[in-house]
């Protein structure tokens, strides 16, 4: 037994169910920082929903006779070398870096997910086959297999769609494949199966709720890196292509004019790391909250 | 008689400050070491036995503290000594082993390393020489093939020979006191006995005084000249051994004792005590022990009663024994 | 332990299969013909076929592939469309450059990380761990080029304390290295870290107190070794995501290392050169696991053992 425990049943010897509330307490208890961070991609989420409303100037209109101009009063963040206007193209591009980060991250989670079930319910063959592969998605540094993707599939938003959907899939897989294992072993499932339950019921029913925890966790951490995923490709000329308010590209565009107007490229790279600072700390606090099983990993 | 005693603890309070409140994990206890002699803790778990240990040996972590009370080791208070002064102390003239042979030693390191370190912490000598005393201490705590034993890893052993290796580190300075916070409860029941066989051994061969922590009647004994029944905090009875389990006085200890079972009666059940340890936050007005004993009277509910001297160094903290026999 | 060697490797070489297979896959199902791709449109088509047959891309995909297998497991990707090079020279050429930046990167990463991660530790829920760990997360969320960026304008610019790019000198590999070794430095501090609180509570560290051990020698004698034993594996296996940092270090320094290799085969759509450089490194990634397990089972010795 572990001193801490000791302690803490002499402690306190009050135990208490906690529901789904209680855990959202705790965390904005616990950890303000995470609450912060929710709150943080609230404001974010919103300020992408309405860009039209929020942002100043329209982000595609080039004004060429406002290049490169300085932060000030009527352009808070300067101008691009085409004289756009910074804040509005980063308002905007709030709306790529957002899609980029929930929506291949859920398609590699949900195949991760499914794949991951299958081989820790099944075993043999099964298991053996996915997992193989999962080692062999996990092997490659993850920017060069997406650049491997994008070079087959040409640059755009689309494809880096694809790409991430495709590559991010295997970490999910190896957890919930690990936590399939154990949850296999449970009396519950156990019991459900000697009643002759399906197999198809045991996992939807039982097995899947269970990793819903360490899932909810795993989606808020890989948002960021999705996102970092994206604005990386499109920092090498790979990703997303002009005109798009992609931040990444307007990092690698600014690039140039580094040493005379930085805020171009500072700007948007800020941007990122709100963003991604944001999920992460929120990821942060939720896996304190919800799951004690991801802090083996 | 503060002279004649390898410890004495006065009136030890020790408490754990949680956001749910204090917790008086140890409220008031005294106990008397007298040197060579086995002193016996008794009492379930959350008691507060082990925190009276850890608060001796200034282990105690947050946010437990020692909030009062006196803690005299062969003559000198060692109640507020500074960290650096205590970790003098430790292993040196006190001493401590854990519960969990298991996990107690420290995986990466082969165990004689880890008994040698305890000598070069204290003593000025070579690390031959600490070396050769290692292997002498283990063969003195009967592990075999002490050499070999030597440079072997804590998983390569069995729980016994760890718990062995536990104890060679706590005696290899030749302290004054022992604390042995459940040593054996681990453990198989033949290992046990040995286990318990050689620490009587050493008390006598090297006139260490002996704290033994144990929640089991039967150990204690087997082996304790003194005990101490705690409850919630509290010392309830204590007594010589032979004198506790002769004449024994306080409901609770009698609970504990018709608790274990015995193969000479046929009684169908095994005697439970009724209810659980209170929680320390929420503690009766009364005597800690009223809401589950089979004695208590009104008075018990309202008014904490004291240790009582009921005998020749037998107190008990129970109303029935306020004029000394029992009423 | 050597029987334990041998069997990580078994499960090494079908992984490398499969690395080597995807990545064949994935480059041959590019639209168009990579011989229009490498010479043009104007070529004839008698000379594509020519170069087509002389290349081997005539034949049926599963012989091209024994044959790149064959060729890769002799150390040789291939030529290089544009180049007009053997793929492994080129990248034997740039290796050098990537290895010299990763490792002043691992070393800066390690320093940062470790100090950091024991100082919070030892100032568990205190100001100064909420202070190092927040910094350590921060330092994990920034992209690499906006680390490089940032680095490059205000120490390389505006106070000239380094040069902007280049790659021949220790002094022009601080700034990618930091840059590199930042994301790392992060993430092995939060390891460290919660390495070691957990440690701090195990039953030996209590023997260790009571042994008489001071606070710091509990905390470097007996927590250290242990909490760090993870953290080892873990710096083995960031090898990879320092790869894939490696690429966007070198782009913005202007470093010809293999992650600028892969960039410029994709701006030439030069596959070859591509597919080797891609290969090469995840050839490096799979040494780096294997080399983590084993350095996992020598400083663990109930690992050792029980192999």
């Amino acid at each position: 037994m572990k001193q801490e425990h000791e302690n803490e049943n002499q402690a306190s010897q009050i135990g208490e169910q906690e529901t789904w509330m209680d855990q959202v307490k705790k965390l904005v208890r616990q950890n303000k920082l995470a609450a912060f961070s929710a709150v943080v991609i609230l404001v974010i989420i919103l300020m992408a929903v309405f860009a039209p409303l929020v942002a100043p100037y329209d982000p595609y209109t080039q004004v060429l006779k406002e290049r490169l101009k300085a932060p000030s009063a009527a352009h808070w963040l300067g101008t691009d070398e085409l004289g756009r206007d910074v804040l509005s193209r980063i308002i905007y591009g709030a709306r790529i870096s957002l899609t980029i980060g929930l929506v291949p991250t859920l398609i590699s989670m949900v195949i991760g997910t499914i794949l991951g079930l299958l081989a820790g319910y099944y075993g043999g063959k099964v298991d053996f086959i996915i997992m193989r592969l999962a080692d062999v998605m996990l092997a490659f540094p993850s920017l060069l297999l997406a650049m491997v993707v994008m070079y087959t599939m040409g640059g755009g938003l689309v494809n880096i769609f694809i790409a991430l959907s495709l590559v991010n899939w295997a970490g999910t897989a190896r957890i919930v494949r690990s936590q399939t294992l154990s949850l296999k072993e449970a009396e519950y499932v156990e019991a459900a199966r000697s009643i002759g339950v399906k197999s198809w019921t045991i996992l939807m029913r039982h097995i899947l709720p269970n990793c819903l925890p360490s899932l909810i966790v795993l989606f808020t951490l890989n948002i960021p890196s999705a996102i970092l995923s994206e604005s990386s490709l499109s920092f090498l000329g790979v990703g997303a292509q002009p005109p798009s308010a992609s931040w990444g590209l307007a990092v690698v565009r600014g690039k140039k004019y580094l040493f005379t107007e930085p805020w171009l490229s500072i700007a948007p790279s800020i941007a990122i790391m709100i963003v991604v600072m944001a999920f992460n700390f929120l990821g942060d606090g939720l896996r304190d909250v919800l799951d004690p099983y991801l802090k083996e990993q | 008689m503060n002279e004649e005693m390898a410890l004495q603890i006065k009136n030890l309070k020790s408490h754990f400050f949680t956001s749910k409140g204090v917790v008086p994990a140890v409220d008031g206890v005294s106990i008397d070491v007298p040197p060579g002699k086995i002193v016996g803790i008794v009492g379930e778990s959350g008691c507060g036995k082990s925190m009276t240990a850890m608060s001796v040996m200034g282990l105690l972590r947050h946010p437990g503290r020692v909030v009062g009370g006196t803690i005299t080791l062969g003559g000198r208070d060692i109640t507020h000594l500074s960290k650096k002064e205590l970790s003098r102390i430790r292993g040196n003239e006190i001493s401590m082993i854990f519960q969990e042979p298991m996990t107690s030693l420290n995986p990466v390191y082969p165990v004689g390393k880890q008994v040698q370190e305890a000598i070069l912490l204290h003593q000025k000598v070579t690390k031959e020489e600490a070396k050769k005393r290692v292997v002498e201490i283990f063969r003195e705590v009967g592990i075999p093939e002490p050499e070999k034993r030597y440079h072997s890893y804590p998983h390569q052993l069995s729980g016994g020979l760890r718990q062995r290796v536990m104890i060679g580190m706590a005696m290899v300075c030749q302290p004054k006191v022992m604390i042995a916070d459940e040593p054996t409860t681990a453990l198989d029941v033949t290992i046990e006995a040995q286990i318990l066989r050689l620490m009587k051994r050493l008390r006598d061969e090297k006139g260490t005084s002996i704290i033994l922590i144990t929640h089991n009647m039967g150990v204690v004994a087997e082996v304790c000249d003194y005990v101490y029944v705690m409850y919630a905090g509290n010392v309830m009875e204590q007594a010589e051994t032979f004198e506790l389990f002769e004449r024994t006085s306080h409901p609770y200890t009698r609970g504990l004792l018709r608790s274990i079972p015995k193969l000479d009666t046929k009684e169908e059940r095994l005697y439970t005590i009724d209810g659980v340890v209170p929680n320390l936050l929420h503690l009766p007005k009364g005597c800690n022990f009223c809401n589950r004993c089979e004695a208590a009277s009104d008075r018990c509910f309202e008014e904490k009663p004291e240790l009582y001297e009921a005998g020749d160094g037998h107190k008990v903290r129970c109303f029935q024994y306020e004029s000394g026999v029992k009423a | 332990m050597i029987k334990n060697v041998l069997k990580r490797l078994l499960i090494a070489i079908p992984v490398l299969i499969g690395v080597i297979l995807i990545i064949f896959i994935m480059l041959r199902i590019v639209p168009g013909d990579p011989v229009v791709t490498m010479m043009g449109e104007h070529v004839n088509q008698a000379v594509i076929d020519k170069v087509s047959r002389e290349m081997g891309l005539d034949q049926p995909l599963y012989i091209q592939f024994f044959k790149y297998v064959g060729n890769a497991l002799h150390g040789d990707f291939g030529t290089s469309y544009r180049l007009n090079r053997n793929v492994t020279r080129i990248i034997l050429d740039a290796f050098p450059n990537t290895v010299k930046l990763s490792i002043c990167a691992a070393v800066i990463a390690w320093i940062i990380g470790i100090t950091s991660g024991i100082v919070a530790a030892i100032n568990q829920n205190r100001i100064l761990d909420r202070l190092f760990m927040g910094g350590a997360l921060a330092g994990v969320s920034m992209p690499v080029f906006m680390i490089a960026l940032v680095l490059q304008y205000l120490l390389a610019f505006k106070w000239k304390l380094f040069p902007v790019s280049g790659y021949d000198s220790l002094a022009c590999m601080v700034l990618p290295a930091i840059a590199l070794g930042w994301n790392s430095a992060g993430s092995i501090a939060r390891m460290t870290r919660s390495n070691l609180v957990e440690v701090m509570q195990d039953d030996y560290i209590r023997t260790a107190r009571a042994k008489g051990l001071r606070e710091s020698g509990v905390i470097i004698g007996h927590a250290l070794k242990n909490a760090m034993l993870p953290v080892v594996t873990m710096m083995a296996l960031q090898i990879s995501s320092m790869l894939s940092g490696a690429v966007l270090t070198e782009s913005v320094f202007g470093i010809p290392g293999i992650g600028r290799l892969a960039v410029n085969a994709i701006e030439t759509r030069d596959m070859p050169l591509l597919q080797g450089t891609v290969i090469f490194t995840t050839i490096l990634v799979i040494i780096g696991n294997l080399t983590a397990d084993m350095l996992y089972s020598v400083l663990d010795p109930r690992i050792r053992e029980g192999a």
